[in-house]
């Protein structure tokens, strides 16, 4: 009886542990991710899937610090112009194929070589790369880049397996990714959901737990907060504000936010089209009412529940390059009248476009109301996002509010929306200066030397304010308590190792 | 009979033509630039080029028309924009799933409207009848997004009998599946029901009138028989044809339904596709439910002719 009960016992115990690694995540995400190729795809919840499929060569701490992923060190040439990675030589792609440097330079090659690539003006100072022996990488650049690390902490520098490149048919990596990371691709629905299976033979697999992670996108925020609430859900990214103290109250849940690397802004349009040359703001004196009439705090408290931290500057306060010299403006209705009456306005109408969705709504609202009271006569202009993105192209708007999801390098969170020829400079702000200025800070390694630079760019563009900051996008997750280890990091990813679900 | 359908044939042709060119060109006249959707955040000018041209978006519209025509007839209707999967294959993935919410939606409109139909018809001039007329007001004018997300939140959030969005076919869970898609059924049947319901009444109403009835009660027949197997049988007829077309608009996808409860069929499909400026999904959904719904119309025409005695020696 006894030997039959230990038995038992012992039975009971092995399926505990056993279960404990059959286990299923299952992570609600706000939107389907589009094509699965690190080297093709642009969308946030995109980048979440690959964190768990994708080893890339770096990968950034919780405070920003490179950490080594796919290569175990690297260094600098002294004149910064070549880039010398040492590679791990355990690591297989999901395909059982080694992963080496030259499957490395295939992945690098590509990045910069596919004509659909929306990677190549992260490497656009690559020269050439050279694998001399597997475990060495070489990047030969064209010009010191101090951008580079960081754009291969992320889809630049995810690896591949390069057996799945077809010169004929681009699609067929997007189709079935095979990387090197913790879990392997198993099959995808469109719309539905996206499945990993745990990848036994990775370099650290004891500290993944789960047998399959699910993805599952449910964009309505109240249903998915509902299917963490009803047990049909682990864990959900994005949390609408107005849900958080429901969250904080439910003894089963726990909020986890964290200040992410992006913000929330305005940008004026000061110089793009037909509609720029009437538009009230190309006055900076008028720009600089508006700012003193919108009080970021009181955004914060009615719409984000105190997440929206206030925003004055483009880096944020996790990222080496913030600033102590650019507090946030505080409200002056009586100063910003002041400045109108200078300028010769002092009843502007202007109109703001921004996403059609209700947290912006919100926001555009109290901006409205608050604007009122220094004497702008603002109109709202709901518009659906991808109208929206051709008018802010074509200049069809005076101003917008926008978001920008955030880049660990400085120079990703600024250089596109205010150099005269950015990409993302819809508001066709154009000061040589600031361009010489970020184009400087762009080639400089050295911390302290940069945040100088960055400084005097800054303490410019805070004087023109092409563009005005209002609140730090946070990253709001909720996860069940039986979720545990799990850690929020800025850039919004979610990193499974160490994670475990209580059963 | 075969004169009919040969004929409704000939007929779909130029109204598919029709459809297709509506479709292209209010996709075409939607501000946004697909391009600036694909490439999100990233605005490399050249890329941005290279995909305009690959994908022939700059070409004068009646060759891309042409060009999309022709390979509809080549049976290939193209790829997602957003994720390469072929049309055709993420068809094949979401039409078996919204039909099977189409079928049990109307399932449950049907056993929930007839009854309700034939019972306020009854006894008309009661309460009953004023209750069930009020039941289908309020079922016509709730939005199904406001009931959806309330029941979610009171069935599965606070009573946890059901979960609360998502969808698992029934070939991998039968149990399961039932239960995934019972709160996204019920709701899109309270407007169908409701429909059907003040259809069935009225057409009882008519049947109920009738002489053949007036002579049935005269025979004899139970209060019951009357109702049921006369008046009924009659009634009936419009009903058939109003459930094929029904069924026909619920196969083009209940949006909003699909959206509130996470199903990944057509509506969710089109709605994320218009929104993603993703031409060729939403030209091929939209074909293949005109299709559909030419094809419910026509059986509509035909089951009414089968149904109704009378009209077969016309």
């Amino acid at each position: 009886m006894k030997r039959i009960t230990s038995v038992l016992f012992g039975a009971v115990l092995a399926t505990c542990a056993a279960s404990a690694f059959s286990q299923n995540l299952r992570i609600g995400l706000q939107e389907d991710p589009d094509v699965l190729d690190p080297h093709r795809a642009r969308t946030y919840v995109g980048r979440i899937v690959f964190t768990s499929l994708c080893d890339k060569l770096i990968d950034i701490s919780t405070d920003l610090k490179f950490v080594p992923q796919l290569a175990k060190s690297w260094s600098f040439s002294p004149d910064n112009k070549v880039l010398t990675f040492t590679l791990r030589d355990d690591v297989l792609f999901h395909d059982g194929s080694k992963f080496d440097a030259a499957a490395a330079k295939a992945n690098l090659e590509r990045a910069i070589q596919l004509p659909d690539s929306l990677r190549k003006s992260e490497l656009s100072s690559v020269q050439s790369v050279e694998a001399p022996n597997p475990t060495t990488l070489v990047l030969n650049l064209k010009q010191p880049d101090a951008t580079l690390l960081a754009q291969l902490t992320d889809r630049a520098g995810m690896m591949l397996s390069p057996k799945t490149f077809d010169a004929k048919d681009v699609a067929a990596v997007g189709r079935a990714p095979v990387c090197s990371g913790p879990y392997k691709f198993v099959e995808r629905v469109q719309n539905d959901r996206i499945v990993l299976e745990k990848f036994d033979q990775y370099y650290n697999s004891k500290d993944f737990s789960f047998k399959r992670v699910t993805f599952l996108p449910i964009p309505d925020s109240t249903v998915r907060l509902s299917n963490l609430q009803s047990g049909g859900l682990d864990l959900i990214e994005r949390v609408n504000p107005t849900d958080a103290p429901q969250v904080k109250k439910d003894a089963k849940l726990a909020f986890l936010p964290i200040a992410g690397l992006g913000f929330q802004q305005i940008i004026f349009n000061i110089d793009n089209g037909p509609l720029a040359k009437d538009n009230p703001f190309k006055d900076k004196r008028v720009r600089h009412a508006f700012e003193l009439s919108v009080d970021r705090q009181a955004i914060n408290d009615v719409v984000g529940e105190g997440i929206f931290e206030p925003a004055q500057q483009p880096f944020s306060k996790a990222s080496p390059f913030y600033s102590e010299k650019f507090p946030v403006t505080k409200r002056d209705v009586v100063k910003a009248k002041a400045l109108l009456k200078d300028a010769g306005q002092t009843n502007p109408k202007v109109e703001l476009i921004f996403g059609n969705n209700t947290t912006e709504a919100s926001i555009a609202q109290l901006i409205q109301a608050m604007a009122a009271e220094a004497g702008f006569e603002v109109s709202l202009r709901p518009t659906e996002f991808a109208a929206m993105q051709k008018e802010a192209a074509s200049g069809n708007f005076q101003f917008m509010l926008i978001g920008w999801s955030g880049r660990v390098d400085p120079d990703g969170n600024i250089h596109q929306f205010v150099t005269c020829k950015g990409a993302l400079n819809d508001g066709r702000y154009c000061n040589p200066q600031v361009d010489q200025l970020l184009n400087d800070a762009r080639v400089l390694t050295d911390v302290d030397k940069r945040r100088a630079v960055y400084d005097q760019a800054q303490t410019i563009l805070q004087d023109e304010l092409p563009e005005m900051y209002v609140y730090y996008q946070p990253w709001p997750f909720a996860a069940t308590k039986k979720v545990q280890g799990f850690k929020p990091y800025p850039d919004g990813m979610i990193r499974l190792q160490g994670v475990t679900l209580a059963p | 009979m075969l004169k009919l359908i040969l004929n409704r044939i000939l007929v779909a042709i130029p109204t598919l033509l029709l459809v297709s060119v509506i479709v292209f060109t209010l996709q075409k006249i939607l501000p946004g630039d697909p391009v600036l959707t694909l490439a999100g955040e990233e605005r490399d000018p050249v890329v941005l080029q290279y995909l305009r041209d690959k994908y022939h978006l700059d070409d004068p519209l009646p060759v891309q028309y042409g060009a999309w025509v022709m390979q509809v007839i080549q049976g290939d209707l193209g790829k997602s924009l957003r994720t390469d999967v072929p049309v055709t294959t993420l068809i094949a993935q979401k039409l078996p799933v919204t039909l099977q919410l189409a079928s049990m939606a109307m399932l449950f409109a049907l056993l929930i409207g007839i009854p309700a139909g034939i019972i306020a018809a009854v006894r008309k001039g009661t309460y009953i009848e004023m209750g069930a007329n009020m039941v289908a007001l309020s079922g016509m004018s709730v939005p199904g997004f406001w009931l959806g997300i309330l029941l979610i939140m009171l069935v599965s959030v606070q009573w946890q009998l059901l979960p609360a969005s998502g969808y698992v076919p029934p070939g991998q869970d039968l149990w399961l599946s039932l239960k995934t898609m019972v709160m996204p059924a019920f709701v899109l049947s309270t407007a169908i029901a409701a429909y059907l319901m003040r259809h069935t009444r009225s057409s009882m109403l008519e049947a109920l009138s009738a002489d053949y009835v007036r002579t049935a009660r005269a025979k004899g027949v139970s209060p019951r028989g009357v109702v049921l197997h006369h008046a009924l049988r009659n009634a009936l007829m419009p009903i058939v044809t109003l459930v094929t077309l029904l069924f026909g608009e619920l196969l083009a996808g209940a949006v909003l339904t699909e959206q509130v409860f996470t199903i990944p069929g057509f509506g969710k499909l089109m709605v994320d596709a218009v929104f993603n400026r993703d031409y060729a999904v939403v030209q091929g959904v939209v074909l293949v439910v005109a299709v559909g719904f030419i094809f419910m119309n026509l059986l509509a025409d035909v089951l009414y002719v089968l149904v109704n005695p009378r009209l077969r020696h016309a």
